[in-house]
C-alpha cells in the first residue's frame, strides 16, 4: 500500500474480524524506511479504523520502534487523532471566521438539538460524531459543514435535518446492499 | 494504457509533447466545455453537471465534437457552479444538471446564448455572457491563477500543452543556480505565506549553506481562516506548484522536497497526489530530469490538524514526525531546518509564482506592484460581500476596487464595517482606510498584514469586540503552550474580552488588554505568539467606541452580544402570539391581535422570539 494513498471517501470501516496489530503489521514495511513515518502510519491506521485504540498505539510503536511514551505525546498533539471510537459520520462544523460571521454558530446549535449530543460526542446509535472545525477552504460559500470528506456549503440551519437523513439514508441502503 | 506513456527524457521531448498537445483537441473539437471544478463548485454539484452534459452530448450524438474538461476554480465561487465554453468563452453561472440538455441544444446546436445563465452586472441586473465583459475578470491579472479555469488539473499534456515545465528545462539548461536567484531578486518576490520575506535571499542563504543534502519544502497548511488560495491552486494548478519547487530545489541545491498539506483539503491532496504521479510517470520528477543530470523526488505529508504546524519550524517538527511545536530560531532553517540539514520552506503561491518569473523573467514580474511591493497577489474575499471567490491582482491594489469593482460591493446593498485581513495574525481596516493600497507597508502601517491574503469581509451586523474574542478565542486554542506568555497572556485576554462581552467589562480593561498584548507580542517565541494581540490591537486602534459602548453603556451596537441586548416589539406586531409561544421564560404578554410586549426583567435575552416573528415586530438592540 502507498503509504500516501489517496485519500479515499469511504466509510472508515467497522473494526472487522482483522485486528488492529494484524492491519499495521500487514503496512508497516514501507513505514520502517520513511523518515519520519509515525504520523504518515498514524493517519492511515485512523483512516482503516476511525480512531486510534491503545492497542493499535501500541503495535504503531512495536511496529516502528518507537517509545510508546513518543507515540502518546504525538497522538495528543494534533487534534485529528481520536482515541475513541467515533460515528461513521463525522460531522465537522466550520467555525472559521467568514463561517463564523455568517451564522456557523446557529448551524452548530441545529446539529446538536438535532443529533442530542454536544461537540465531540457521537450519537448512541453510532452513525454521527460531531466535531468543530476551523475553515475547509470554502469560505465563499460559508457557512459550511463537512462530513467525511464532502463538503456542505451555505447551509441554514432548516436544511440541518434533510442533510442528516440524506446520511442515514445512504447508510440503510449502504447496509442492505450487504456492505 | 498507463505502462505506454512515453517518457520525457529530453528537452526536444518536452517541446515535442507541448506541441503535440497544443494541436490535439482542435482537430475535430468545435467547442469545449470548461467544467469548474474546484473545491466550491464540487461542493455545488459540479460533477452531476458533467454527467448530465456527458449523457446529453451521447444523446445528440455529439461526443466527438465537443469536449468536456475538468478545470480549477475560475473566481467567482459562490455563484457556482460555472463553467465555460471555450470557443467564445460563454461564461455560465448557477447551472444546474437540468441545464445541459438546454446547453446542448441552445448554445452548441443552435449557436444562441442562454441568457438565464449569464452573469448578472449592476442594479439592473444585465446579462453579461461574454468571460472578457465581466467586471469581476476584467479587472484580474492573473499569474499565479493563470492556469486555473483553463487547463485540466489531472492532465500532465494540458500543463505542458500551456507551456508547463518549460521554466524548469530553461533553468536546468540555461541557467545556473546563481541566475536562477538572480532572477527572482529581479522580480521582487516576497513569500505570500504570511512575513512576505524576499524569497530570492532565503534561496541565496540555503545555496551557500554548507551540506550535501538540502530540503526544499512547501508550505500548504492555509491556516488562516478565510483563506482558500493555496487550496485552489493545488486544486487547479498542481503542475505549477512541482515545477516551482522543481525550480527551487535546483536553485538551492535540494534532491527532495515535501509538501505538507492540511488534512481538510482532502481534494488537493488527490490532485497534487496525482499529478505527483504523473510527472514521476514522465520523467519530470526523479533521476536525471530532462536528461539534466539533475535529480529530484517529491513526497507528500497531511497535516493532522494543528494550526502552529504553519509556522516554519513546527512544520519541520511535523514532517519529521513529533509534536509539532516550534523551535528557538537562530539556527535559521536555511542553516539547519528539517532534519537539521539546511531548508527552505516556501508557501504554495510563492512556488506557483516562479514558472513564471523564470520563464519570463523577473522584469516582467517587477513590472507589477508597487515600489516595495512587487507582482500579483491572489486574495479570497468571502464574507459579507456579493461576489465572495478568488481573485488575482497587483500588488496595490485599493482594498476599496477590491470590493466594489471586483467584488460586486456588499451583500444585499447593506455598508462596509471592516476588511479583516491576515487572519489571527492579522487586523481589521475600518472604513476610512478602505482606500488603502493592498501592499505590505500600507497594511503595516494601519496595524494589519498582508498574511496569506484572506479578507474578510464585514458588514455593520458585526461586532468587532466580538470578533476580537473570535481570534483570541482561535489562538488560546491553538496556542502550543510551550511559552507561558502565549499559553496564559491568551487566555488573559479572552477572559478580558468574554466579560466584556458579557457586559461585565470596566474602564480599566482597555488598558490592561493594550499591555497584556504588547506583552504577548514581545515574550513570544514564535510567529502565533508574537501576533496573536493582532487582531483585538487592531479592533481597539480602530473601533474604540464600540468597545466603549460595550464597557460605558453596556451596549452592543452590532447587536450580536447576547448579554448587551435589549428585546422589544414595534407596532408592527399583528398579535400572532408567536414569539409569546417561543419564549422560553414567558416573558411576552398579550392577547390575540393585539401588540404584544416584552418584559425585560423576565426577558433572558436568548433571541428566540426575534427567530420566531414573521413580521420582525421584534426588534433587538
Ligand atoms: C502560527 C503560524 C502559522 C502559519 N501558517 C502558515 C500557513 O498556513 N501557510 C504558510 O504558507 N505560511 C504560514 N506561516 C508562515 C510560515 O512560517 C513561513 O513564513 C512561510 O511558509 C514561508 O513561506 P514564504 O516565504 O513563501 O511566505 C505561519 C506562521 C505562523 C507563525
Ligand atoms: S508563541 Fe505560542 S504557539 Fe508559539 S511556541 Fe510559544 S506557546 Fe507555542
Ligand atoms: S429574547 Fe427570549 S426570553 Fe427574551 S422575550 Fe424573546 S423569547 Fe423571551
Ligand atoms: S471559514 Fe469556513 S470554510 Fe473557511
Ligand atoms: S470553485 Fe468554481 S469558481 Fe471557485
Amino acid at each position: 500500500m502507498n503509504p500516501h494513498g489517496k485519500t479515499e471517501n469511504a466509510l472508515p470501516e467497522v473494526l472487522t474480524g482483522n485486528s488492529e496489530a494484524e492491519f499495521i503489521t500487514s503496512i508497516i514495511a514501507p513505514y520502517r524506511d520513511m523518515p519520519g513515518a509515525l504520523i504518515p502510519l498514524l493517519q492511515a491506521v485512523q483512516q482503516k479504523f476511525g480512531y486510534l485504540s491503545d492497542n493499535a498505539l501500541r503495535s504503531v510503536s512495536d511496529g516502528l520502534g518507537l517509545p510508546l511514551a513518543k507515540v502518546f505525546g504525538v497522538v495528543t498533539f494534533y487534534s485529528f487523532f481520536s482515541r475513541v471510537p467515533r460515528g461513521k459520520f463525522l460531522i465537522r462544523v466550520c467555525l472559521g471566521t467568514a463561517c463564523y460571521v455568517l451564522g456557523a454558530a446557529d448551524v452548530l446549535d441545529c446539529l446538536q438539538k438535532e443529533l442530542e449530543i454536544g461537540v465531540g460526542q457521537t450519537t448512541s446509535d453510532g452513525i454521527f460524531t460531531l466535531d468543530v472545525g476551523r475553515c475547509f477552504g470554502a469560505c465563499g460559500l460559508a457557512p459550511v459543514i463537512m462530513i467525511n470528506d464532502t463538503v456542505h456549503q451555505q447551509v441554514r440551519p432548516s436544511q440541518v435535518p434533510k442533510i442528516l437523513a440524506g446520511y442515514r439514508k445512504s447508510l440503510l441502503s449502504a447496509l442492505e446492499n450487504g456492505q | 494504457m498507463k505502462n505506454s506513456v512515453p517518457k520525457i527524457a529530453t528537452r526536444a521531448d518536452l517541446d515535442r509533447v507541448r506541441d503535440a498537445a497544443r494541436s490535439a483537441p482542435d482537430k475535430d473539437v468545435r467547442e469545449k466545455i470548461l467544467v469548474c471544478t474546484g473545491g466550491g463548485c464540487m461542493a455545488a454539484g459540479a460533477k452531476a453537471i458533467k454527467t448530465a452534459l456527458t449523457g446529453e452530448l451521447k444523446k445528440q450524438g455529439l461526443e466527438k465534437e465537443v469536449a468536456l474538461v475538468e478545470t480549477g476554480c475560475l473566481g467567482p465561487c459562490v455563484v457556482g457552479p460555472v463553467l465555460v465554453m471555450s470557443k467564445e468563452r460563454v461564461f455560465y453561472q448557477g447551472v444546474a444538471p437540468a441545464d445541459a440538455a438546454e446547453i446542448v441544444q441552445e448554445h452548441i446546436v443552435k449557436g444562441r446564448i442562454i441568457e438565464r445563465l449569464a452573469w448578472k452586472e449592476g442594479p439592473h441586473k444585465t446579462p453579461l455572457p461574454l468571460q472578457a465583459e465581466i467586471p469581476f475578470f476584467k479587472r484580474q491579472t492573473k499569474i499565479v491563477l493563470r492556469n486555473c479555469g483553463v487547463i485540466d488539473p489531472n492532465s500532465i499534456d494540458d500543463y505542458i500543452g500551456h507551456d508547463g515545465y518549460q521554466a524548469v528545462a530553461q533553468a536546468l539548461f540555461s541557467m545556473t543556480p546563481e541566475t536562477v536567484i538572480e532572477e527572482m531578486k529581479k522580480s521582487g518576490l516576497r513569500g505570500r505565506g504570511g512575513a512576505g520575506f524576499p524569497t530570492h535571499l532565503k534561496w541565496a542563504m540555503a545555496r551557500k549553506s554548507p551540506g550535501e543534502v538540502k530540503y526544499i519544502l512547501c508550505n500548504a497548511d492555509e491556516g488562516d481562516p478565510g483563506a482558500f488560495m493555496d487550496r485552489s491552486v493545488l486544486e487547479g494548478d498542481p503542475h505549477a506548484v512541482i515545477e516551482g519547487m522543481l525550480i527551487g530545489g535546483y536553485a538551492i541545491g535540494a534532491h527532495q522536497g515535501y509538501v505538507y498539506v492540511r488534512a481538510e483539503y482532502p481534494l488537493a491532496v488527490e490532485r497534487l497526489q496525482r499529478a505527483i504521479e504523473a510527472a514521476s510517470e514522465r520523467g519530470l520528477l526523479g533521476e536525471n530530469i530532462l536528461g539534466s543530470g539533475f535529480n529530484f523526488a517529491l513526497e507528500i505529508r497531511k497535516g493532522s490538524g494543528a494550526f502552529v504546524c504553519g509556522e516554519e519550524t513546527a512544520l519541520m517538527a511535523s514532517i519529521e514526525g513529533n509534536r509539532g511545536e516550534p523551535r528557538p530560531r537562530p539556527p535559521y532553517p536555511a542553516l539547519k531546518g528539517l532534519w537539521r540539514r539546511p531548508t527552505v520552506l516556501n508557501n504554495v503561491e510563492t512556488f506557483a509564482n516562479v514558472p513564471f518569473i523564470i520563464a519570463r523573467g523577473g522584469a516582467a514580474y517587477s513590472a507589477l506592484g508597487t515600489e516595495r511591493s512587487k507582482g500579483s497577489k491572489v486574495f479570497a474575499l468571502a464574507g459579507a460581500i456579493t461576489i465572495s471567490g478568488l481573485v488575482e491582482v497587483p500588488v496595490g491594489t485599493p482594498l476599496e476596487d477590491l470590493i466594489y469593482e471586483i467584488g460586486g460591493g456588499i451583500k444585499g446593498g447593506r455598508n462596509f464595517k471592516a476588511a479583516q485581513i491576515g487572519g489571527p495574525s492579522g487586523g481589521c481596516i475600518p472604513r476610512e482606510h478602505i482606500a488603502v493600497p493592498l501592499d505590505y507597508e500600507s497594511l503595516n502601517a494601519l496595524g494589519a498584514i498582508m498574511g496569506s491574503g484572506g479578507l474578510v469581509v464585514m458588514d455593520e451586523s458585526a461586532c468587532m469586540v466580538d470578533v476580537a474574542r473570535f481570534f483570541m478565542e482561535f489562538v488560546q486554542e491553538e496556542s502550543c503552550g510551550k511559552c507561558v506568555p502565549c499559553r496564559e497572556g491568551t487566555k488573559r485576554m479572552l477572559d478580558i474580552l468574554n466579560k466584556i462581552c458579557a457586559g461585565d467589562g470596566c474602564p480599566e480593561d482597555l488598558a490592561l488588554l493594550q499591555e497584556l498584548g504588547g506583552q504577548i507580542k514581545a515574550a513570544s517565541l514564535c510567529g502565533l505568539g508574537q501576533t496573536a494581540p493582532n487582531p483585538v490591537l487592531s479592533t481597539m486602534r480602530h473601533f474604540r467606541d464600540e468597545y466603549e459602548a460595550h464597557i460605558v453603556h453596556k451596549r452592543c451596537p452590532a447587536g450580536v452580544c447576547a448579554a448587551l441586548l435589549v428585546y422589544s416589539i414595534t407596532d408592527a406586531c399583528t398579535g400572532c402570539g408567536a414569539c409569546k409561544r417561543a419564549c422560553p421564560s414567558a416573558a411576552i404578554a398579550g392577547s390575540a391581535k393585539v401588540k404584544h410586549i416584552i418584559d425585560p426583567a423576565l426577558c433572558i435575552r436568548c433571541g428566540a422570539c426575534f427567530k420566531a416573528c414573521k413580521f420582525g415586530a421584534v426588534l433587538k438592540a
